[in-house]
């Protein structure tokens, strides 16, 4: 059976399993439909948080973006993984026990003042909506390449889908859709690994094959191997990284800390029934995050030898262009892979450096995007791989879409409208509105999907240095200080906001010539500088509590009484 | 009022920062640490086919957060038990 057959079966199996789940799990109430009924066992919603979690970004891009990148992809993986740490110890367990729906709800009573409320709403749809953008692009592109219908096509069956389950099903269908998708996509992202390591080092585990002695004989280890390959080529070492210390120490607190402050994240620690499960599911989310997490640095090593030696032949003397695999035709007609024969030799050469660049040998230009998607053609393996990662693919971007839109419908019918605009609605109504809210985002995420405006690669840095520098702190603050006021959270966080937006904006948006390390403020990046911005937050939320009374009685005693979890009820809206 | 007393509570919270502290630092020091801030010391060590500094910050580290999470959530259940704060 041909690739594209095989293709749309298990794609095709995949869909017609999350539907069925989502007609089973239908929600009934806005309890169903914006935590599910707060009564998920927290194994399945560690595994509903690690597919939430793990986007088309992770799936698609990490392992690619660690390829090029050798030890400075560190920063993803560290960053990604170590911010649950934080959610599991400083946020999760006082946020179950405080049994609210949202975000934006705990820094609204926390801080006694719909101006924080408001605040965080329209903070948690930019976050939101700058994330959902790049999913539907990836299931877009998965669908074009692997399926050859267009990507507007592609956007179109992604939408329904997840309109399907997400305004069906709410939070209940969107948790136990995601442990499907979960399964399928990490199936999809070790099954290629596994065959990939084999045929290397002969290791049946990736993580150790990663740092094992290479199968043809030569005794050599792997990463030793690569690090002389970068080197001759005229790359960095892989094992050694490229960026500043001190550039690399904020990247990843900021990855953490906005990992941590994310409200689709943090959100899911609401439907579990207790807070010893809160805690207990953090952890299971991080077991399942982390058997990715540690599978992708050994992909992109093992992804980057082998693209090399396709490329450049095992005798480093070039694969002449007449004879190259399919797959690099096939993602060449993509336009992700670009062949200049600068020296008119006839053959392909990968080395550092621009192909437009005369003085560089480089002739191939390989995307970084690719690697994942690319990795089961480049290492020859059987058909059904192949198909079997592009249904992994599309998994992780319906997961991660699906739960940052129940985020936005959430904000939408539930922060902004009941508690703003129209506090007596039924329960039935404001359902109805969160259904349509719902399909509302998925048109305009779509819209964003089939006209990807340029900027979604660098509105990510944005969307984790706001949540670094605006949730983070006022959350933990709300929790670990309990004279903290409003005046001082709200001041924090706004400043918090404006000093890292303005940051990323000149460097990202009005002046992009100039981000390069010599004008960045003490070396560090727009993409670390959150860390700076969670550090003025905290400055100035501490500064203006100090000349302002403290936070009354009441609120007080409601901190007191989440930093234990005797008496955590249901999650409800009063 | 869930506690027996006060000072109980005050325990309570006590220990709490104090487990916190303790595997924040732990957090700290393989990723910050080992990872990113000695991660040249640490590569002058082989560790079978890693460099070790090299290792901790692409396995190592995500290794022992895991355990950490799982180590604070049986001493939160154990401390919790111990005030008769948990749930049931």
């Amino acid at each position: 059976m041909d690739v594209q057959l095989l293709t749309f079966i298990i794609v095709g199996a995949s869909f017609a399993l999350y539907i069925a789940i989502a007609i089973w799990a239908r929600a009934g109430s806005t309890t169903d439909f914006y935590v599910a009924g707060g009564g998920v066992p927290p194994v399945l919603n560690g595994m509903a948080t690690a597919a939430d979690w793990m986007s088309a970004a992770s799936f698609i891009s990490m392992a690619g973006l660690i390829s090029f990148m050798g030890y400075d992809g560190a920063v993803y993986l560290m960053g990604w993984t170590g911010g649950y740490v934080l959610l599991a110890l400083c946020l999760a367990p006082y946020l179950r026990k405080f049994g609210k729906f949202t975000v934006p709800d705990f820094i609204g009573d926390r801080y006694y003042s719909q101006t924080a409320r408001t605040v965080a709403v329209f903070c948690a749809i930019f976050v939101c909506f700058t994330y959902v953008a790049g999913q539907m692009r990836g299931v877009g592109v998965v669908f074009s390449r692997f399926l050859e219908v267009d990507i507007v096509t592609g956007v179109v069956i992604g939408m329904a889908i997840v309109f399907f389950y997400t305004v069906l099903g709410g939070m209940k269908g969107i948790t136990y859709t995601q442990v499907a998708q979960y399964c399928v996509l990490i199936f999809a992202y070790i099954v290629p690994c596994v065959f990939i390591s084999m045929m290397v080092t002969g290791h049946i585990l990736p993580q150790t094959a990663f740092g094992a002695t290479l199968a043809d004989g030569s005794g050599m280890y792997m990463l030793e191997k690569l690090d002389n390959l970068s080197v001759e080529l005229g790359f960095n070492e892989y094992t050694s990284g490229t960026k500043s210390t001190i550039d690399v120490f904020f990247i990843t607190f900021a990855l953490m800390v906005g990992t941590a402050g994310l409200p689709h994240v943090i959100v899911r620690f609401f439907t579990v029934p207790k807070v010893r499960d809160a805690r207990k599911s953090a952890g299971w989310a991080l077991v399942f995050i982390a058997i990715l997490y540690t599978t992708a640095p050994a992909l992109a090593s093992f992804g980057r030898v082998n693209m090399i030696e396709t490329i450049n032949g095992k005798d480093m003397q070039g694969t002449p262009y007449a004879e190259a695999p399919t797959w690099i035709k096939n993602w060449e007609q993509t336009g992700l892979i670009t062949f200049k024969d600068k020296n008119g030799d006839g053959k392909m050469f990968y080395a550092a450096g621009s192909i437009d660049d005369p003085a560089s040998q480089n002739e191939v230009k390989v995307d970084r995007d690719i690697m994942v998607l690319a990795n089961p053609e480049i290492a020859n393996l059987p058909a059904w791989v192949i198909a079997l990662v592009a249904a992994g693919g599309v998994a992780a971007a319906l997961s991660t879409s699906a739960g940052l839109l129940l985020v936005i419908s959430t904000s939408v019918s539930h922060d902004l409208l009941k508690r703003n605009f129209a506090p007596n609605i039924t329960d039935k109504a404001e359902l109805f509105y969160a259904r349509l809210a719902a399909g509302v985002a998925i048109v305009i995420a779509g819209y964003f999907g089939i006209n990807p405006p340029g900027f979604v690669a660098q509105v990510v840095a944005f969307a984790f240095g706001l949540a670094a520098s605006s949730f983070f702190p006022a959350i933990i603050m709300g929790i670990f200080s309990k004279r903290m006021n409003d005046k001082g959270a709200i001041s924090g966080m706004i400043a918090g906001i404006a000093f890292t937006a303005a940051y990323i904006i000149y460097f990202k948006f009005v002046n992009p010539a100039a981000n390069v390390p010599a004008n960045w403020w003490f070396g560090i990046s727009p993409e670390g500088i959150g860390t700076l911005g969670m550090l003025v937050n905290f400055a100035v939320a501490y500064g203006v509590f100090k000349m302002t009374d403290e936070a009354p009685q009441e609120i007080q005693d409601l901190v007191e009484s989440i930093r234990f979890p005797k008496g955590a009820g249901e999650a409800s809206a009063h | 009022m869930a506690f027996k007393s006060d000072d109980d509570k005050t325990a309570y919270w006590k220990e709490n920062l104090s487990i916190l502290a303790k595997l924040l630092v732990v957090w700290f020091v393989v990723s910050f640490g080992c990872g990113i801030l000695l991660v040249d010391v640490l590569d002058q060590i082989q560790f079978f086919g890693f460099k070790l500094g090299f290792w901790f910050a692409q396995q190592g580290s995500i290794y022992v957060f895991v355990v950490l999470i799982f180590v604070y959530m049986a001493k939160m259940n154990a401390l919790d038990k111990k005030y008769g704060v948990d749930e049931e």
